[in-house]
């Protein structure tokens, strides 16, 4: 792997055992400075230990944490230059919000003004400035959340760990925290390394994902890479809707069961899948000149912004714009562009 | 609200008279201006007044004072400690269960064993020492056996509630173990330690058993009276002194109450 930027963090080899779980397994990877970075898995795949073990908070069984070529694997959390916002937010109740955002600065003896100036700058930053002299409890979620973010990042760590902290917030107030949250990460310039669940969250906030499944990284790379450029069958469904066509390998194309569909490439397996986003493809009037099959529409989903359509031969599944309109029972065509195919590893 | 079947209503009633009717008589009686019998002849204050010139009950109170004071001091020391211990050291599941069970157990075990235990552990201990002669220390020990327990599991029920983030985050924010104890865990304990204490007062102000097991002939404190005077004959005056015991012990209880909670 490529030499880490002195600033940058990185993991080396990290395996983890839960008794007879293995958590992690061998994880490597890089975090380069001011980047933000998302590990993206579903529950139970390691991604919050992994985290943990970052924060400081949990020490892996072998491996290395190293922070500005620094190795820190054994150094306790209280004494890394990494701060965390916990999924609970774990605000201490008994403080004002202005006392909780000043315990990281007031843990480390810094001046009384310095501790002002500083507390008051991101409660400004946050919009938290009127309420620096309420209880957590006397707050919203949302609020909640923002004081979480300003008493870890007014400690300026060199790296942020966000251990999902937008599940406790509704759909709708979430989708505006993360346009907010990727501002301010773009403002400060700051590592940001946060753990998710929710792959459209992922794509919203993050420069690079790693994908996580069973305690080992699947897949690194952009917010498009991932998603159009799925490595593997999980990383193909875990990021949104896949139809997955199996097939044997022919002569610059693949036999599927929906017939014989050109390939821009040549899989490097005899039998294996390819993948295509619903979106991807086409339904047209008449049938094109490759990779054509004809469908029926077995139920359509009015979804709001578009229009989904379970097809027989199943289960495929196309998705359109919702001012088309289709019934059960409609005879289409339906174009898969090569361009369009992923050929899966796996 | 639902309304309740009227026989579940007359038997709660009941169940609430059953218990509280023999203490307000026992009140009522103390402020009674006969010496003997059940007719009520007029409101007096006399047997309270009475109460306070008495040396040997003044010298039972003060006596009982101190074996509280003491022992609740020390317990709640020791209790918060376990608590602590119990709770956050890394046990592994089946030493915890145990450590649990432990802990639970001078709870529910019959006061009149652990006196006899003390019995025998302070007759082996006064062959090594006359430190163990029966007295206010011995009982001050004795109390703070049981009393501990009941701290611990007080304070452990905050801890719990507490849960282990908040201490997380503290440590992520920098926090050696004794900033983290001073500034987060003790203010947030506070409520289960001061609820424990008061629970372990009430109790030692209370417990006869122990007390009678322990106690040396200069220790009566006023259970130990009470039930001496009692036999004896009950007079108005055990009357007043066994309300202001109630009393004590009522306040102490609302007090426990609101400090538990949230």
């Amino acid at each position: 792997m490529a030499t880490t930027k002195s600033t940058g963090l990185a993991v080396r080899g990290i395996n983890k055992r839960f008794g007879p779980v293995n958590a992690l397994k061998e994880i490597s990877l890089d975090v380069q400075e001011g980047e933000f970075f998302t590990l993206l898995g579903p529950s139970g795949c390691g991604k919050t230990t992994l985290l943990r073990i970052i924060a400081g908070l949990e020490l892996p069984d072998s491996g290395k944490v190293i922070l500005g070529g620094q190795d820190i694997t054994s150094l306790p959390a209280t004494r890394r230059q990494v701060n965390t916002v916990f999924q609970s937010y774990a605000l201490f109740p008994h403080l004002t919000i202005f006392d909780n955002v000043a315990f990281g600065l007031r843990a480390r003896k810094f001046p009384k003004n310095e501790i002002e100036g500083r507390v008051g700058k991101r409660l400004e930053m946050l919009g938290l400035l009127d309420m620096a002299h309420r209880r957590p409890h006397q707050l919203s979620g949302g609020q909640q959340q923002r004081v979480a973010l300003a008493r870890a990042l007014v400690n300026e760590p060199k790296v942020l760990l966000l251990d999902e902290p937008m599940s406790a917030l509704d759909a709708r107030l979430r989708a505006q925290v993360q346009v907010e949250l990727r501002r301010l990460q773009r403002k400060l310039g700051q590592t940001f390394i946060l753990v998710t669940h929710d792959q459209a969250e992922a794509m919203v906030v993050s420069d690079r994902i790693a994908v996580m499944n069973q305690g080992m990284i699947i897949q690194f790379g952009s917010p498009k890479d991932v998603y159009e450029q799925p490595r593997t069958r999980f990383v193909a469904e875990f990021l949104g809707a896949a139809n997955l066509l199996k097939g044997r390998k022919k002569h610059h194309g693949l036999e599927t069961d929906i017939g014989f569909l050109v390939l821009e490439r040549e899989p490097k397996w005899e039998n294996g899948t390819v993948a295509i986003r619903p979106e991807r493809m086409h339904i047209t009037e008449d049938p094109a000149s490759v990779n054509s099959t004809r469908a029926r529409v077995r139920e359509a989903i009015y979804r709001g912004t578009d229009l989904d359509l379970w097809l027989d031969p199943g289960p495929l599944r196309v998705r359109t714009a919702s001012n088309q309109h289709y019934e059960a029972g409609d005879e289409i065509w339906l174009e898969l562009p090569s361009e369009a195919l992923v050929i899966l590893d796996e | 609200m639902r309304k309740l079947h009227p026989v579940i209503s007359v038997l709660s009633m009941l169940t609430l008279a059953f218990l509280y009717v023999p203490l307000l008589a026992v009140a009522i009686f103390s402020v009674n201006a006969t010496r003997y019998g059940l007719a009520w002849r007029g409101f007096t204050l006399n047997w309270y007044i009475k109460l306070f010139h008495n040396e040997v009950i003044l010298n039972a109170a003060w006596n009982s004072l101190v074996l509280a004071v003491v022992s609740t001091l020390a317990a709640t020391i020791l209790g918060t400690a376990l608590a602590i211990g119990i709770d956050r050291f890394p046990w592994t599941k089946k030493l915890g269960t145990t450590l649990d069970l432990l802990l639970h157990l001078p709870v529910v075990v019959p006061d009149i064993i652990f006196a006899a235990a003390l019995v025998v552990a302070f007759g082996l201990l006064r062959m090594l020492s006359s430190f163990f002669e029966p007295g206010l220390l011995n009982m001050i020990i004795g109390h703070i056996t049981f009393q501990v327990s009941f701290v611990a599991l007080v304070v452990r029920s905050r801890l719990v509630g507490i849960g282990r983030d908040v201490e997380e985050a503290a440590r992520d924010l920098f926090a050696d173990t004794p900033y983290l104890l001073r500034k987060v865990m003790l203010p947030l304990l506070v409520p289960g330690i001061v609820a424990g204490a008061m629970l372990a007062f009430t109790l030692s102000l209370d417990d006869f058993v122990i007390s009678f097991f322990t106690a040396g002939p200069d220790s009566v404190t006023l259970p130990l009276f009470i039930y001496a005077a009692v036999r004896r004959g009950v007079t108005p005056q055990i009357h007043a002194l066994s309300t202001l015991v109630l009393m004590t012990t009522v306040i102490l209880i609302i007090g426990m109450e609101r400090f538990t909670r949230d």
